[in-house]
């Protein structure tokens, strides 16, 4: 978990948690990504902002490898292959079916895959690190409860809790607010904020504009393209929004007042 | 009593043991909202099994059973391709590809001749449950059945965790290194065995309903995965061996003098089990308003 110490401290802390260099993709007709290029040092927090369709989620998925893109991705210095346990993935909430007949200590369980592999036991190790997960997200009394019996934002800090029981040191969130109700939204933010604090890097696809300043200290503005990254105060501005969104967009007061 | 070991014990275990290796796999069809492959599957064994009897001339249950995998594993990859190719709804690529891979099994059943020979339609259809009596050595299917059915459970307690999490959520199970493409043909595998398996001893009606029946009513009436796949066993048996005994002793018992299908009556059971395990789910639903 937190202070679980990365293979090679030194070079960790050297290397950005991510590098995308180049990154393409095409589904069929449609150019999901052109050549889109970031970087997220390690211990930042970073927000993927820009419209429906720009390729977020698409970039998250593509860097996982979870489709196929044209191009270079690197995780702590390395090939993100080898550096897939390091790395936490919280899909959208409606990526699975919640009627699914688990529990929701199992579900976070799921988490702990590449420690248990395919017939290793759940030992007391494994799932009092479980349960902690669990405990972090507020969800400590719902371990033995239904996953279709929950709220959605108590699925989303499920999600969450599950990717905090891996023990990753790189999280990529896929709208982690998305429908969810105030409380779980401050919630999730403490509990990404105490993530970054112990030294984890968080990239989070996100859609709320007004939250941006206060929840993320980097943004990377994207449609198709990479349009702008680096420090919220630098880069979320009002002429790299509108080059990412297009003129259309009327950005509230506290956006005026970052550009 | 020595009637009964002959002529119907042979028959209700071969019956169980089909009922268990279709329930198997059909808990995690109908998760993973693929319950229509078990259709698929149970169909084109159909020209799998006349194409085998072409191509050697053997009705052997070995060699027919290997045209039946072979052609089930065809059509998986046909409906694979397809969805893949053209983004169709898995449900429309399956319904396209059992049908036609069906009606090519009657079309060359009705031009080569095969039809009157070896081949029985109504066998395919209904299955030949009656005949697998015990003649001085137990009917060859109770073995085969016997070691398909084992050989599932042991694979499924074998890869119970990466499929579970496969079933769930695929994506995320991809980033945890489960290789959810080897699960999911893996889970398309077992089911196109188990009902080739019960194909053979049941015929393709009773597989379609002994693969999805048990498992949708356990779904209905269970909270957990193992409680779901032990009610699903526990109906799947009782069908069985109910509808057997149904089939075999019930219009004895009212005094008519002829008895019914086996595998109709198990099939009839399956649905009845759903239908008061979807009464009993509802009326809970009502209740916990």
């Amino acid at each position: 978990m937190a202070d679980r110490v990365p293979p090679n401290p030194l070079r960790a802390a050297e290397c950005p948690a991510l590098e995308v260099r180049g990154l393409s993709l095409r589904y069929k007709d449609v150019q999901a990504l052109e050549a889109v290029t970031a970087t997220v040092p390690a211990g930042s927090m970073t927000a993927i902002i820009g419209p429906n369709g720009a390729g977020k989620s698409t970039l998250l998925k593509s860097v996982l490898g979870l489709v196929q893109a044209e191009g270079e991705v690197r995780a702590f210095g390395g090939p993100v292959a080898q550096a897939m346990a390091r790395i936490a993935y919280v899909p959208q909430r409606a990526a699975v079916d919640w009627a699914f007949p688990v529990r929701v200590i199992d579900v976070v369980l799921m988490g702990c895959y590449r420690q248990t592999g395919l017939l290793g036991r759940i030992d007391a190790q494994v799932m009092a690190q479980a349960q902690s997960a669990l405990a972090r997200v507020g969800l400590q009394d719902f371990a033995r409860r239904q996953i279709g019996a929950l709220s959605g934002g108590q699925q989303q800090r499920v999600f969450l809790a599950r990717a905090l029981a891996q023990g990753a040191d790189l999280f990529l969130l896929d709208e982690p607010f998305a429908g969810v109700d105030a409380a779980t939204e401050s919630a999730i933010i403490g509990v990404l904020k105490s993530l970054r604090a112990s030294g984890a890097t968080i990239l989070a696809v996100h859609h709320d504009l007004t939250t941006v300043a206060s929840y993320f200290d980097r943004v990377l503005l994207l449609n198709r393209r990479s349009i702008a990254e680096g420090p919220v105060a630098q880069t979320f501005t009002r002429a790299a929004l509108e080059k990412a969104y297009g003129p259309a967009l009327f950005p509230d007061p506290a956006i005026r007042s970052a550009s | 009593m020595d009637e009964f070991l002959i002529l119907s014990l042979p028959p209700m275990l071969i019956a169980a043991l089909a009922a268990i290796a279709c329930a198997l796999p059909g808990n995690f069809l109908l998760l993973s909202r693929r319950a229509m492959l078990g259709d698929a599957l149970s169909h084109v064994v159909l020209p799998g099994i006349v194409v085998a009897f072409l191509l050697t001339g053997s009705g052997s249950g070995v060699v027919m059973g290997a045209g039946a995998l072979a052609a089930a594993g065809l059509s998986a990859l046909f409906i694979e391709e397809i969805t893949r190719r053209t983004g169709m709804e898995p449900g429309a690529a399956m319904a396209v590809v059992f049908t036609t891979m069906f009606a090519l099994g009657v079309v060359l059943l009705e031009t080569t001749g095969t039809s009157g020979v070896h081949l029985d339609v109504e066998h395919a259809l209904y299955g030949n449950l009656e005949s697998l009596i015990w003649l001085g050595a137990p009917p060859p299917e109770l073995l085969r059945l016997t070691l398909i059915a084992a050989g599932l459970a042991l694979a499924l307690r074998l890869v119970w965790r990466p499929l579970v999490l496969a079933t769930f959520d695929p994506v995320f199970a991809q980033t945890q290194g489960v290789p959810v493409g080897l699960v999911r043909a893996g889970l398309t595998g077992a089911t196109a065995l188990a009902a080739v398996a019960a194909f053979q001893a049941v015929g393709s009606i009773l597989t379609i309903a002994m693969l999805i029946c048990p498992a949708a009513a356990a779904r209905l009436l269970t909270q957990s995965l193992p409680a779901q796949l032990a009610a699903s066993l526990g109906f799947a048996v009782t069908a069985a061996l109910g509808g057997y005994v149904l089939a075999g002793y019930a219009p004895l018992w009212l005094g008519l003098p002829f008895t019914l299908s086996a595998a109709g009556m198990i099939a009839t059971l399956c649905g009845l089990m759903l239908a008061a395990a979807a009464l009993i789910a509802s009326h809970r639903a009502r209740a916990a308003l």
